[in-house]
């Protein structure tokens, strides 16, 4: 019989989906049915992109169209005893959520003091049950505008948990809150959402982990990452993109700032097949700092594709963003960055940097930087460079008994140590770099 | 035997003769001053010696202990006991000194062996405070943002960590001011013994105030055309190098 089929059972293509999904899901929450509702509308009538659309230039559209074979994964999961010792990479931190095909796995609650403090760190759902006005208030506020508006939409439809942290008013939080989500179905899609809200004051850092179970699966996974930083907050928020090399992944991402913030983004792009990340600061009010990193090592035929938008609304604040890419075998990256410094904007400093290390005559980066000012008295400046090991770096290592291979290796460590380093937190700088510098190695 | 031995060594770079039938003895134990005007193929001898691959060497022998080193891979030569300071070091982003003295240390290592940590950060600091470098150098990356003084008490660190056997110490002196050539030049002294051979290249005789070479070299037209003892270099200081000049156009007797 057609009704005892499971969500899971469906590919993205049947229009029965979202309905068999919504039965199946127990979400009781009319405002957020309510807008997956919509979303689940805005899926089927949107077009897919197109190449003549200016945020998809160079983009490989051909994986990007074929999202119809994926299927939802189960509700609910089994014992993951494996799981949980690998979704310890960090030990000291304030709090962990282990997500599995958007099931909850483990929740490590935080310290009595933090939760008598007011700081939130659970998952949506719960979220949405308990604080059903504070999720309202910012789910889905803001979007990047880059181009996924459609696997936005899927992704909002068919939501089904997430991460929700909350840091009140002149609250800090030492250690890293961590996040590990998990894509274990072969061939299942999973939708992922963070929302952070940072209060006035405020200091934390979230990080998050994104792996498959296994290497060799293939799956489709459309995140989404929020962040508001409310006036004088100071939140980092770190992405480690680990999927399986076959993976499909859409990171949508948005860090918006009120006033005299400290905001920072760090995404590392280690592994799927295509990894399309649309990432937009926003400044809404005045002094703040925005900053955006990124670092991304692909190898054999990866790709990443990041575009990425700075917006200033407010005067005197700064955005700084450095997106470094080491390119391995035939892998490519696309950069499409723009700076939009709005009428109201002045004395805006805003920078933009793409700087391409090219490991191989096969690789194939891709820069496309812009500026877009409506005020008169602004600082930015936008760069990329491409460029080989240096001949000369080269020689210096030799000239004192390091090998060439080994001298390359510690080049391109070096390289990357500049992004790694902002990671801030040194354990979680550790953990990173020894990821990185495996997927270099292998 | 020890010593650093070049025989008639003919090095080219694109095509070009720079250094003609070049020979040179460095008895390990003893310090050489090789000096000469600009352009005279001074450098070009440090950059053939540590084997870097546009110098390209036609003819001759550089023998290290016996052993010729021509046509090996920079690094092996580096490792079989000779060590360049260069006169333009790199700049490199995001490798610290630590780690890059202890990547040049564990490249020497035999397989198995295990990096000792804690004595390596114990002469390390040691052999910084003896050049005066401040200890917060130890994770700045290797020569960025280091003003030229920084940058050649950096090279003497390096050449203290890793104990060669002979040390080519190219132009060392240029860019220097008065205290970082003395900072460098004590710090050279303190290296010198029976177990280093050394070849100090300068264009003056200023480095050799400091550090006193066992025998002086003056270099011409791609070889060596006069050979004497510290006092030579005083001779030069004085009469510049034109009086060479016009001895190597008339030629060897």
């Amino acid at each position: 019989m057609s009704n005892t089929l499971s969500a899971g059972e469906l590919n993205l293509d049947s229009p029965d989906l979202y309905k068999v999904q919504q039965s199946q899901s127990g979400f009781d929450v009319d405002w957020f049915q309510a807008k997956q509702a919509e979303a689940w509308k805005t899926w089927l009538e949107t077009p897919m992109p197109q190449r003549t659309d200016e945020r998809w230039r160079f983009a490989s559209l051909k994986q990007v169209r074929e999202l119809g074979r994926f299927q939802p994964s189960e509700f609910g999961v089994a014992e993951q005893p494996e799981l949980l010792e690998r979704s310890a990479l960090l030990q000291k931190t304030a709090g962990r959520i282990v997500l599995l095909d958007d099931n909850l796995v483990v929740q490590d609650p935080i310290s009595a003091e933090l939760a008598s403090k007011g700081v939130i760190f659970t998952t949506l759902t719960d979220a949405i049950a308990r604080h059903p006005d504070l999720v309202r208030e910012y789910f889905m506020q803001q979007s990047p505008e880059l181009g996924s508006e459609k696997f936005e939409a899927l992704h909002v439809a068919l939501l089904r948990n997430g991460v929700f942290l909350y840091v009140p008013d002149g609250v800090t939080v030492e250690e890293p809150l961590v996040v590990y989500n998990w894509a274990g179905k072969e061939g299942g899609a999973i939708f992922p959402h963070t929302l952070f809200v940072a209060g006035k004051g405020s200091k934390a850092s979230l990080v998050e982990f994104q792996q498959s179970v296994s290497p060799d699966s293939e799956h489709l996974v459309i995140a989404n990452a929020h962040l508001y930083a409310a006036d004088d907050a100071q939140p980092s928020h770190s992405i480690i993109q680990n999927w399986s090399p076959q993976a499909l992944s859409f990171q949508l991402n948005t860090s918006n700032a009120q006033s005299r913030t400290n905001a920072k983004s760090v995404t590392i792009n280690l592994g799927s097949s295509l990894a399309r990340q649309e990432i937009h600061g926003r400044i809404f009010g005045s002094e703040s700092n925005v900053e955006l990193y990124s670092l991304n090592v692909p190898r054999g035929e990866q790709e990443v594709d990041q575009r990425t938008l700075q917006t200033h609304i407010g005067p005197n604040s700064r955005s700084d963003l450095l997106f470094k890419n080491a390119l391995m075998d035939k892998s490519r990256t696309v950069f499409s960055g723009l700076i939009i410094v709005e009428e109201g904007a002045q004395q805006t400093d805003a920078y933009q940097t793409n700087n391409n290390l090219m490991l191989s005559e096969e690789a194939e980066s891709n820069s496309l930087p812009g500026l877009e000012i409506g005020a008169n008295d602004v600082k930015c400046s936008h760069g990329a460079t491409t460029g080989r090991i240096d001949e000369s770096e080269l020689f210096y290592f030799q000239a004192r008994g390091i090998p060439r291979e080994k001298a390359q290796e510690l080049m391109v460590f070096g390289y990357f140590e500049e992004i790694i380093q902002k990671l801030g937190d040194e354990e979680v700088v550790d953990c990173v770099r020894a990821l990185v510098q495996a997927k270099f190695i292998h | 035997m020890s010593s650093l031995e070049i025989r008639n060594l003919n090095v080219e770079i694109d095509g070009t003769p720079i250094l003609k039938d070049f020979s040179l003895s460095i008895p390990k134990g003893e310090v050489h001053a090789l000096m000469g005007p600009n352009g005279t193929g001074k450098s070009t001898l440090a950059k053939a010696l540590a084997g870097h691959e546009d110098y390209e060497i036609t003819s001759g022998e550089v023998l290290l202990d016996g052993v010729n080193i021509i046509g090996m891979e920079p690094d092996e030569i580096a490792r079989s006991g000779l060590f360049m300071a260069f006169q333009y070091p790199s700049e490199i982003p995001g490798v610290t000194i630590a780690n890059f003295i202890r990547a040049a240390l564990t490249a020497r290592m035999e397989e198995g062996e295990k990096f000792n940590a804690p004595a390596y950060y114990k002469d390390l600091y040691e052999k910084m405070d003896l050049l005066e470098i401040d200890r917060g150098f130890t994770s700045r990356s290797v020569n960025e943002g280091f003003s030229g003084g920084e940058k050649k008490r950096c090279e003497i660190l390096q050449m203290a960590m890793l104990k060669p056997s002979y040390a080519v110490l190219d132009e060392t002196d240029s860019g220097l001011d008065i205290d970082a050539l003395r900072v460098v030049a004590e710090g050279v002294n303190k290296m010198r013994g029976p177990e280093l051979g050394a070849l100090v290249i300068t264009h003056y005789q200023r480095l050799l105030n400091y550090i006193v070479p066992d025998k002086v070299h003056v270099m011409h037209g791609g070889r060596i055309v006069r050979t004497g003892g510290p006092e030579l270099a005083e001779e030069l200081e004085e009469k510049g190098y034109d009086w060479l000049k016009e001895e190597a156009t008339v030629g060897p007797a």
